[in-house]
């Protein structure tokens, strides 16, 4: 086919190019690449004061964690309004599928295996020992994000993810019960509003938008460093409620066309 | 970083790739897609990037290859290439 | 042999892989034909571009971006118990609390005073990973917006198939 000979011209064109500019890079693992280091002669890489002062600053261990929410704090808000967006993208376009009325579509193979047997028994049961569990380890992650890997995106996916599993070991129904539209719209908005909340309560205190070391008198802590520390835990949480609320309703929405029955 | 490590992973991405692109059922797609990203998880946290390792293995593992199984539900199994 | 792996795959080789993967997904992007062989190709291609951000920040011998600096004097005692050091940040975190005012040159001479300096080079650099953390969780849910969207063509033209779609188009379509 025509378009295929074309694609492959462009491909070998294009990746020709990038692997002869590969040359010029520094070699892998270099710590002393622009990167890592900064460029000859100019000032050192950002990276390096966030290696070296973080501790000092806010007390976290976990420097991607403080990067994410406290250096880089307006990035990683309006990324969680992005998901938001997305959310009520999805849930826009397929509740105008789910209303008007389905075409006939003829039924595959799947369907067939995926309506009630008694396979669903064993799958059932495991699966509603094993949420409650994935549950207390995504809190877990959310928690103590500010000293192992993990964060608010982490555990709102895993939180998220294990109504999905109760979604699909059962019913969606099942889920919906624990989970309902209402709720879960509610939950995102109120995970975007906790963001911002803090960032416009720093603003009320006269700093900047964002700037957690003045809420130390709120949070009742020793320094401002602590004051840091503890905003980002609120501010992760604000992005779990986002990431959850939404990852389940794209799931929702996605597997039952929008009409939230029947699902996969 | 390991270089045997990173380079047997690396190999067998660019195999999944391939395989999920050029099988012809959508689920089996679906599902080598999953198997993609539980590589590159092993690649990131073998990198030392353990919080996107972390995210990956949520995600591209998990999350996304449902997404697409929904869809695949609800539209057609069979891929014409 | 072993220098040809020394000095030529190693320094390039992941590079080299990235490249190929980038160009496997767009291949899949423009070729296929299918809707969802093209939204996996451009997640190919998606993950392609993160990992080569993520690449970027490795530095040999390097640790994982967590690390707590251990205090001076703790350190010096090679084993000095966990309450010792304890009392070493409750007096660090008062010190500066009494004179906030004062601003920020005593309160941070202060703190180096207290904690060990770390080395940067042997903590992988955390900025990518943050940048790259944000953009897979934004990737699933854009992908999601993606597939909405096919289901939509589905319900539309009744087939994933471009040039089926495309078909139904130029001959003037169906009614609706």
């Amino acid at each position: 086919m025509l378009s295929k000979v074309f694609a492959t011209i462009a491909v070998v064109i294009t990746g020709g190019l990038l692997l002869y500019g590969v040359y010029d890079f520094p070699s892998f693992g270099d710590p002393n690449s622009p990167p890592n280091a900064g460029v000859e002669g100019g000032a050192d890489s950002v990276s390096q004061y966030f290696i070296t002062q973080t501790y000092n600053d806010s007390k976290v261990p976990n420097i991607v964690t403080a990067v994410l929410a406290d250096y880089r704090g307006y990035d990683t808000m309006f990324e969680t309004v992005v998901v938001f967006a997305a959310g009520i993208a999805i849930f826009c376009i397929m509740r105008s599928l789910g209303n008007a009325n389905d075409p006939a579509k003829e039924k595959d193979e799947m369907h067939s295996f995926t309506h009630g047997d008694h396979n669903r028994i064993i799958i059932g049961t495991t699966c509603r020992i094993v949420v409650p569990i994935v549950q207390i380890f995504a809190l877990y992650v959310i928690a103590h994000g500010h000293y192992s890997p993990g964060g608010g995106f982490q555990g709102g996916v895993l939180l998220g993810a294990s109504f999905i599993l109760l979604a699909l070991s059962s019913d969606l129904n099942a889920a919906l019960k624990r989970l309902s539209e209402k709720n879960y719209f509610a939950l995102a908005a109120i995970g975007v509003l906790i963001y911002a909340g803090f960032g416009l309560v720093a603003q009320f205190l006269g700093a900047n938008f964002l700037e957690y070391g003045v809420l130390q008198p709120l949070l009742f802590t020793d320094g401002p460093e602590m004051a840091r520390s503890h905003s980002m835990l609120g501010v992760e949480i604000g992005v779990a409620f986002t990431v959850m609320a939404i990852m389940f309703s794209i799931y929702a929405n996605l597997s039952t066309r929008g009409t939230l029955k029947n699902g996969l | 970083m390991i270089f045997t490590f990173d380079f047997v992973i690396l190999i067998f991405m660019v195999v999944a790739a391939i395989i999920a692109l050029n099988v012809k059922d959508l689920l089996s797609a679906s599902m080598i897609f999953g198997i993609y990203g539980f590589l590159i998880c092993l690649l990131w946290a073998e990198m030392g990037a353990v919080d996107v390792a972390f995210t990956e293995a949520a995600v591209g593992a998990g999350v996304s290859a449902v997404l697409f199984i929904a869809t695949v539900f609800n539209t057609k199994r069979k891929s014409s290439d | 042999m072993e220098q040809l792996v020394e000095q030529i795959l190693e320094p390039h080789f992941n590079f080299w892989i990235y490249v190929i993967l980038m160009m496997i997904g767009l291949w899949a992007v423009i070729a296929k034909n299918n809707l969802i062989k093209k939204l996996i190709g451009l997640s190919i291609f998606q993950t392609a571009i993160i990992l080569f951000y993520v690449s970027l920040g490795v530095k040999e011998d390097a640790t994982i971006p967590i690390k707590k600096p251990t205090p001076i004097e703790y350190s010096e005692k090679a084993y000095g118990g966990e309450a010792e050091a304890k009392g070493d940040y409750a007096a660090a975190d008062k010190a500066p609390a009494d004179k906030k005012t004062d601003g920020k040159t005593g309160d941070s001479k202060k703190k180096k005073k207290a904690y060990e300096k770390i080395n940067p080079d042997k903590i992988a650099n955390p900025l990518p990973h943050v940048l790259m953390l944000t953009a897979i969780v934004v990737g699933v849910a854009t992908l999601g917006v993606a597939l909405a969207i096919t289901q939509m063509i589905f319900k539309e033209f009744g087939t994933v198939e471009e040039d089926e779609v495309l078909k139904v188009i130029k001959g003037g379509g169906q009614d609706d």
